[in-house]
C-alpha cells in the first residue's frame, strides 16, 4: 500500500526557513508559497527517511480566485507519497519556479499546463505551447475561456 | 579534394509509419547520427480535459476509452474508481472480479500490439504482428460477448459494470487461456533468440535506472529500467491484492529488456485472469446510483497500473453534477519526456526502433 505521508511528520523535519512558507494543510496536500517550492522539493526527495524521488504527476486548475498546481511526489523505495500545493493568486500573470532542474519529469507536465492554463515557469529550458500551437490565443482549461460554442 | 558537411534538418512525421499515429519529431542528423531532436505534440489534442468540465460525470465516461484506444477497459476503470471513491460507492465483488479480467485481458491486447509493432518497426514487416494479432482478436471477440463493442467498450459503470458476463464467456474465455500459453512459446521461439532482433535491440536505447525515475517513466518502459514498481502489487487496488503474479523486471533499461518486459507480463497476465475466474463469486453487477451523480465538493487522485504506466484520474468536485476539474496522468505521455536522451546519438533507423519500444498512444498523449 503506499502511505500518504502526514504532513506533520513533514513540518517537523523541514529546516525553519522552509516551514516557514508552508501555508495551510488541505485534506489532500500541503500548501506552500511558491518561494520555497523548489527548496522545499529538493529538500523531499533528498532527506533520508521521505526520499520522495519521482515526480508522479502535476496538475494545474483554475480555481477562479487563484491558480493552483499540485505536485504528487512518490518515494518508489520507501513506497510513500505526498502531495505539494502552490497556490498563484496574481490572475494577469502566474508565475512559478520549474522543477526541472530537480526532475526531467516535470519539462513536459510543465509545459502542458502553461499551453491550457497560462502559468508561466521560471527557469524551465522550453517554455512554449505543446498541444495548441503558437498564436493560438487564450488558455482553454481557465475558467473565463468559455467553451468556445 | 574537399567535402563540407552539415548538419541536415529531417522532419519525420505527424504522418508517418512508424510514429504509431500523428506523431512528429524535428531531427537535426549529422550524416545518419541524430544530434538533436525535437518532438511535436498536439496533432490529436481533442481537449478532453476540457470537454469534461462542460459534461457531467456519466456522460465523461465514454470520452475515456478515447484516451488510449487500445486500453479502454483499463481507462474506464481508472476514471469509475476514481469517482467511486469521491463519492464513495459501493462496488459488487463480482463487478470486481469481472473488472480485473477484463482489464488484464485488455494488457494482453496493448502488449500484443506493442510487440506486433515493435518488430514492424525493426523491419520483420507484418508477420510477427499478424501472428499477435490472431490472439488478439480472439480476446476482441470475448469483449464483444460482454457488451457488443470491439474497440472503444465503455463497459464500466460507477458502482459496477453494465452487464454482467453472458453464459458463453466463461468457456470461450477457459479456451483461450488455454491455447495462449504455447503461443507464447511460439513467439519466444520465433523471436526471441532471433539474431537481427538481438542485434538490434540489445543495448540499443538504453534508459538508466537513474533517467527513469528522473523522468517519471511508469510501466514496462520504467520496470525494463531495473524498477520493481507496479500499483497492482505496490498500492493494490480493486482486488488485485488477492491473486498471486510477478513482477517482472529488465537489467539495462534496453529496447530488448522493454520488448521482454512485456512479454513476460502477457504469462503473468494469464495467471491473474485464471485466478480471478476459479474465484469468480456469484451476485449482482451493479449497485445502484443516481442517473444524474453528484459527488460532494472535494479531490481525489485514483491511479492504476495501466498498460503503458501509471494512468491517474485527479478528479475535482464542487459539488455539481459537473466535474469541476479532471486531469488525466498520462502515462504514454510523460513516458515521452526521456525520448530526447534516449535518440541523440543513435543512428535514424535505430531511433525509430527506439521509440516504438516506448510504446505509446497519440489519443493519450495529445489527449
Amino acid at each position: 500500500m503506499t502511505v500518504g505521508l502526514d504532513y506533520n511528520r513533514i513540518i517537523d523535519v523541514l529546516p525553519e526557513d522552509l516551514a516557514s512558507g508552508a501555508v495551510a494543510f488541505e485534506a489532500h496536500g500541503l500548501v506552500i508559497q511558491p518561494e520555497v517550492l523548489t527548496g522545499i522539493a529538493a529538500f523531499l526527495k533528498t532527506e533520508p527517511g521521505l526520499e520522495l524521488d519521482y515526480l508522479c504527476s502535476i496538475t494545474g486548475v483554475d480555481c477562479t480566485e487563484y491558480f493552483e498546481v499540485d505536485y504528487l511526489l512518490y518515494s518508489l523505495k520507501l513506497n510513500h507519497r505526498f502531495t505539494l500545493k502552490v497556490r498563484l493568486a496574481d490572475r494577469s500573470e502566474p508565475v512559478i519556479p520549474s522543477l526541472t532542474g530537480l526532475w526531467l519529469g516535470a519539462e513536459l507536465q510543465e509545459r502542458e499546463i502553461y499551453d491550457l492554463l497560462g502559468i508561466t515557469f521560471s527557469g524551465h529550458p522550453e517554455m512554449k505551447r505543446i498541444f495548441l500551437w503558437e498564436g493560438f490565443s487564450g488558455h482553454p482549461l481557465r475558467k473565463d475561456y468559455g467553451h468556445g460554442h | 579534394m574537399a567535402i563540407n558537411t552539415e548538419p541536415v534538418f529531417l522532419n519525420l512525421g505527424p504522418v508517418h509509419p512508424s510514429t504509431h499515429g500523428v506523431f512528429r519529431m524535428r531531427a537535426l542528423v549529422d550524416g545518419e547520427v541524430i544530434t538533436d531532436i525535437e518532438p511535436v505534440f498536439g496533432y490529436l489534442h481533442r481537449g478532453i480535459e476540457k470537454l469534461a468540465e462542460s459534461k457531467s460525470y456519466r456522460q465523461f465516461l465514454p470520452l475515456t476509452d478515447r484516451l488510449d484506444y487500445v486500453s479502454s477497459m483499463n481507462n474506464n476503470m481508472a476514471y469509475v474508481m476514481a469517482v467511486e471513491k469521491l463519492a464513495g460507492i459501493e462496488v459488487p465483488p463480482r463487478a470486481e472480479y469481472i473488472r480485473v479480467i477484463m482489464a488484464e485481458l485488455q494488457r494482453i491486447i496493448a502488449h500484443l500490439l506493442a510487440i506486433g509493432s515493435f518488430f514492424n518497426d525493426m523491419g520483420t514487416f507484418f508477420t510477427p504482428f499478424f501472428y499477435m494479432f490472431i490472439q488478439k482478436e480472439k480476446i476482441t471477440d470475448l469483449f464483444e460477448m460482454v457488451c457488443g463493442q470491439r474497440l472503444l467498450y465503455n463497459y464500466m459503470r460507477f458502482g459496477g459494470l453494465s452487464h454482467d458476463l453472458p453464459p458463453e464467456f466463461i468457456p470461450a474465455l477457459n479456451r483461450f487461456l488455454e491455447e495462449m500459453p504455447s503461443e507464447i512459446k511460439k513467439y519466444e521461439r520465433l523471436l526471441a533468440e532471433n539474431e537481427i532482433v538481438l542485434a538490434r535491440s540489445k543495448n540499443v536505447g538504453v534508459l538508466p535506472r537513474e533517467m527513469a525515475i528522473n523522468a517519471s517513466a511508469a510501466g514496462p518502459v520504467l520496470r525494463a529500467s531495473g524498477v520493481k514498481w507496479d500499483i497492482r502489487k505496490d498500492d493494490p487496488y480493486s482486488v488485485y491484492d488477492r491473486f498471486e503474479f510477478d513482477v517482472p523486471t529488465g537489467a539495462s533499461g534496453d529496447c530488448y529488456d522493454r520488448y521482454r518486459v512485456r512479454l513476460e507480463e502477457l504469462t503473468q497476465s494469464l495467471e491473474i485472469i485464471r485466478q480471478a475466474v476459479a474465484g469468480l463469486p456469484k451476485g449482482k453487477v451493479l449497485n445502484p446510483v443516481p442517473l444524474r451523480l453528484r459527488p460532494p465538493a472535494g479531490e481525489v487522485y485514483s491511479h492504476i497500473e495501466g498498460n503503458k504506466g501509471e494512468l491517474g484520474f485527479h478528479v475535482i468536485s464542487d459539488g455539481s453534477d459537473k466535474p469541476y476539474r479532471i486531469h488525466v496522468r498520462a502515462p504514454s505521455f510523460i513516458n515521452l519526456t526521456a525520448l530526447r536522451n534516449m535518440l541523440i546519438g543513435w543512428k535514424l533507423a535505430d531511433a525509430i526502433i527506439i521509440f516504438g519500444s516506448i510504446d505509446i498512444c497519440l489519443g493519450e498523449v495529445d489527449r
